[in-house]
């Protein structure tokens, strides 16, 4: 199971998926970074709802991309993040620095 | 009382995150956890694995990892994960939140904070040019209704 990347309207949606850990996490990083310099992304949307597993390493990826998009004057916005996935972001204090919406289901 | 000791040694490759993952997910099992517990000692456990990695064998060749699992009594699962790497230098100060060596390649420091959140006691030993020795000890709810 990959990450999605879906590019549209300077709007950059991140679907992760499946097992997010500190191996996987730099491919992912890369991956966002490449269309970060490829395409005029205002705001990129992490969508945690199709993630099975987290450690800290997503924090790392989402903080990262938010201090990248700090320096370009975009945002970043955080969907669906639920159960043990929102408990770690919430220990880094991540959901000051940006907003988390849910789908309605 | 200890029992049903099990113990796997595998190389510190990235790769292997996973795979201790789910090594203590089929151990977990037999103890019937809930689905929350069993996320928790998982988390837990890809921390430590993952420092043992990133960390304790920076810049060296990837050395060994050990794992042990035990149960003490019926509901106390207890993991002991040691690597023989660089050992940390101040204990205190890696335990703290958002402390990192490594901020350039996105580390968040929040490895030792997410270990004490998910497990009931986490135990750090460690030696510099040694190793570290990380134990979980997770108290399992066994009289949850489910």
């Amino acid at each position: 199971m990959d990450t999605n990347l879906i590019y549209s309207d300077h709007v950059l949606t991140v679907e992760l998926c499946g097992e997010v850990d500190h191996h996987i996490s730099s491919g992912i990083r890369e991956q966002i970074d490449y269309m970060l310099e490829e395409c005029n992304v205002k705001t990129i949307v992490f969508d945690f709802s199709r993630v099975t597993f987290m450690d800290s390493s997503g924090i790392g990826i989402v903080l990262g991309r938010y201090n990248k998009m700090a320096v370009s004057g975009g945002q970043v916005i955080i969907r669906n993040a639920r159960g043990l996935v929102r408990q770690i972001l919430e220990m880094s204090g991540i959901f000051s620095l940006m907003k988390h919406e849910e789908d309605k289901e | 009382m200890d029992r049903n000791i099990i113990k796997v040694s595998f190389d510190a490759l990235p790769e292997n995150q996973g795979f201790a993952r789910s090594v203590v997910s089929g151990y977990l099992a037999m103890s019937d956890p809930t689905v929350e517990e069993l996320a928790e000692v998982k988390t837990a456990v890809s921390e430590a694995v993952s420092n043992s990695i990133i960390h304790g064998y920076k810049d060296m060749d990837a050395g060994r990892i050990d794992m042990e699992m035990k149960m003490v009594g019926a509901d106390r699962c207890v993991i002991r994960i040691t690597d023989y790497g660089r050992g940390i230098e101040d204990v205190e100060k890696a335990r703290e939140p958002m402390f990192s060596t490594e901020s350039d390649r996105e580390m968040s420091g929040m490895g030792f904070t997410v270990m004490e959140s998910f497990a009931d006691k986490v135990q750090v030993r460690s030696e510099p040019g040694k190793g570290t020795e990380v134990v979980l000890i997770k108290n399992l709810d066994l009289y949850d209704v489910r």
